[in-house]
């Protein structure tokens, strides 16, 4: 499922053509890989003391990734496609262009 | 907030500072991204009506969830404990649903551009202007008091000048939204929404933690000031200041269930134009329902930290909760309003200090945007182009667009400072939402339910609605009618509410209506059933995007929730 429907005739409109999903992954995810290194590395007593032993960079920081990891996949199973015209929206089948 | 500065400093290093850049960097190249899509007006101001209903549907929450939500919510979550929750599943759910399912199909199917332009349809000139520019008035003053907030935020926090805050906040999102119009700042909200929870979630789940989960919390709430009543949403006396339980379950239900959250929710074209923005009469139906949600779980991310905070965090627990809830000052120094920020220093480390900022500013910002974006299309569409200057190209109401954006955000900088000037900024904004949405509330349900409802009584009614709000406030504010901070503004929206009605039916009564034929779209009972219809094939098939089965869904869950809590 690839971009079958874009190839037959240009599209008329190009808005909503670039993926949010993939600015929040990006966003999310290098938070994400901040966070495990400073809990994995850097979590000093005093700040384990502070969330009364918890390790909280570690656990949002690994929170964070697996939250990245579905998005991508979303983006990965139901890419976005550069909306077409009406009637070709009608006529493509079902897997047509993102989640709503 | 009153706390000592130095109190409240937060200790953040060189990593939080770059997380939060990271922040800002994405949020500006969203803008400079949406910019390549921006081809005509259409797309500036409603993002060319293309956008998927997961996105409208995030952005409509996140439009909402700002300074005021955020601070605000988790402070009363501090101070009267659950009962905070009926402001979100009594307050905001019913109308979000019924903006969904009732009122949407007149608001997309009818193509107008915004609330005041179907005004303009229904009920003509004066009523139009009358709406857009008393619209306009309010967003820029919510937007100064937005971006106050803002600033005395990260003044607290990080220690900057307020005016260095407010000034830089201002460039920010007048570069997205100049830049990528709507499409930026509904993008600019998705991405908003998502660090906010990255942000307040974690911190949810550490103050748990710290005391002894859930029934820790439990246990300590009911031991403190508060009491066990505390942790029922139901009768809420202590939120309502009503002593019997039916008068407060009555106060909850009418009060703040239907005139202040359904003026609110329905009317207001900030939230309206989300939707407005969606690809399809269905993805427009279905923008409020999927920002539904969402909303119904925000209070455990937002009530939840502040009743922790009210247990554990020493300048608010024990005997300053005790003071502040017999509203004298307490002994620390500190208030309510304090309860996220002070939760924030005691539990998080550095890393998660840097993001739980980001999701704070974040809000502050998304509030901001709203208000920026919507004031710019009702400006130029219900303004200048209607009023000013005609038919000229659309290039040319582009442009006026980009630079009613700058004007309106120099704008929101005079009217920061002037909102510097309030004590209780909360009191100040739910005084606004008083004066401009019960009126326009009632103004539209008999709009378009009742055909005879004339266009005289349609403008001399908001007049009429929006000066009782006035008067109720003159009374209030002078003392001549005694009436606490909040009651103030419910009476004055109830007052409203009344009075609009009153006089826009005995105006109707004496005056002229409009002729059916123009009426068809606007008006339910002259409208045909297909034109209220929405797709259901393509992308907008399937069972899991029906907007009635979906907004079923969202009542069944309300009501769970209400009845565990």
């Amino acid at each position: 499922m690839s971009d079958e429907t874009v190839g037959s005739e240009t599209p008329k409109r190009t808005a909503g053509a670039f993926d949010v999903r993939l600015v929040i992954a990006l966003l999310i995810g290098v938070y994400g890989i901040v966070l495990t290194v400073l809990g994995l590395g850097f979590t000093s007593d005093a700040d384990l003391a502070k969330a009364d032993g918890l390790n909280i960079n570690l656990v949002a920081g690994i929170g964070m990734l697996v939250f990245t990891a579905l998005f991508l996949l979303w983006v990965k199973l139901r890419p976005l496609r550069v909306p077409v015209t009406d009637e070709d929206a009608e006529e493509s089948d079902s897997a047509s262009s993102q989640q709503s | 907030m009153t706390v000592l500065a130095q109190d409240l400093r937060l200790d953040a290093n060189a990593i939080d500072y770059l997380l939060l850049a990271f922040y800002f960097a994405l949020v500006l190249g969203i803008g400079y991204l949406a910019r390549k899509q921006v081809s005509s007006s259409l797309d500036f101001f409603l993002s060319g009506r293309s956008l998927p209903a997961w996105v409208t549907g995030l952005a409509f929450v996140a439009a909402n969830l700002g300074a005021i939500e955020v601070m605000g919510m988790s402070a009363n979550g501090a101070q009267y404990g659950l009962p905070t929750v009926h402001y979100f599943w009594i307050g905001a759910i019913p109308a979000m649903l019924f903006l969904a399912i009732v009122m949407m199909p007149f608001y997309y199917g009818s193509k107008v551009r915004s609330v005041p332009e179907f005004m303009l349809r229904r009920f003509g000139k004066p009523a139009h202007l009358v709406n857009g520019l008393s619209f306009a008035l309010a967003q820029i003053l919510i937007a100064g008091a937005n971006l106050f907030l803002l600033a005395s935020v990260v003044n607290l926090l990080l220690g900057w000048p307020i005016w260095v805050s407010i000034i830089l906040a201002a460039v920010i999102v007048l570069a997205y939204t100049a830049l990528g119009g709507l499409s930026a700042a509904i993008y600019n909200e998705v991405l908003q929404f998502f660090v906010i929870v990255a942000a307040l979630l974690p911190l949810t789940l550490v103050g748990l933690h710290k005391v002894g989960g859930w029934e820790g919390l439990v246990e300590q709430v009911t031991n403190g000031p508060g009491g066990e009543e505390q942790l029922s949403s139901w009768p809420g006396n202590q939120l309502t200041g009503f002593g019997d339980n039916f008068l407060s379950v009555l106060g909850i239900v009418f009060g703040l269930g239907f005139v202040l959250s359904f003026g609110y929710w329905t009317t207001n074209f900030v939230e309206v134009q989300r939707a407005m923005a969606s690809k399809s009469m269905s993805a427009a139906q279905r923008t409020p329902i999927i920002g539904a949600f969402p909303k119904m779980l925000v209070p455990f991310i937002v009530i939840i930290p502040g009743m922790i905070a009210g247990v554990s965090v020493t300048e608010l627990a024990g005997e300053n909760k005790a003071a502040l809830m017999a509203g004298d000052p307490a002994p620390s120094g500190a208030t309510f309003n304090d309860a996220l920020l002070l939760l924030m220093r005691d539990l998080l480390p550095n890393g998660m200090l840097g993001i739980a900022i980001a999701g704070l500013l974040a809000s502050f910002m998304a509030g901001m945007a709203a208000n920026i974006s919507s004031f710019n299309t009702v400006f130029t569409y219900d303004i200048w182009q209607a009023y000013v200057k005609k038919g000229r190209s659309d290039e040319y109401y582009l442009r006026t667009g980009r630079v009613v954006t700058a004007c309106a955000t120099i704008l929101a900088i005079g009217t920061a400072f002037i909102a510097s000037t309030y004590a209780n900024l909360m009191d100040y904004l739910q005084q606004l939402f008083s004066f401009f949405n019960a009126p326009l509330f009632a103004t539209f349900i008999l709009g378009m339910f009742w055909k005879r409802m004339t266009p005289t009584a349609g403008w001399t009614g908001l007049v009429a609605g929006t000066l009782s709000a006035f008067a109720v406030f003159g009374l209030a504010e002078t003392g001549v009618w005694d009436l606490p901070g909040q009651g103030a503004s419910f009476v004055g929206a109830g007052a409203a509410f009344v009075v609009d009605i009153v006089v826009s039916v005995v105006v109707t009564m004496v005056t002229q209506p409009k002729p059916e034929p123009q009426l068809v779209g606007l008006v339910y009972s002259l409208t045909p059933k297909e034109q209220l219809k929405r797709s259901t094939v393509g992308e907008d098939a399937g069972w899991y995007r029906n907007p009635g089965l979906l907004a079923g869904i969202v009542l069944v869950l309300t009501i769970v929730l209400n009845i565990i809590f």
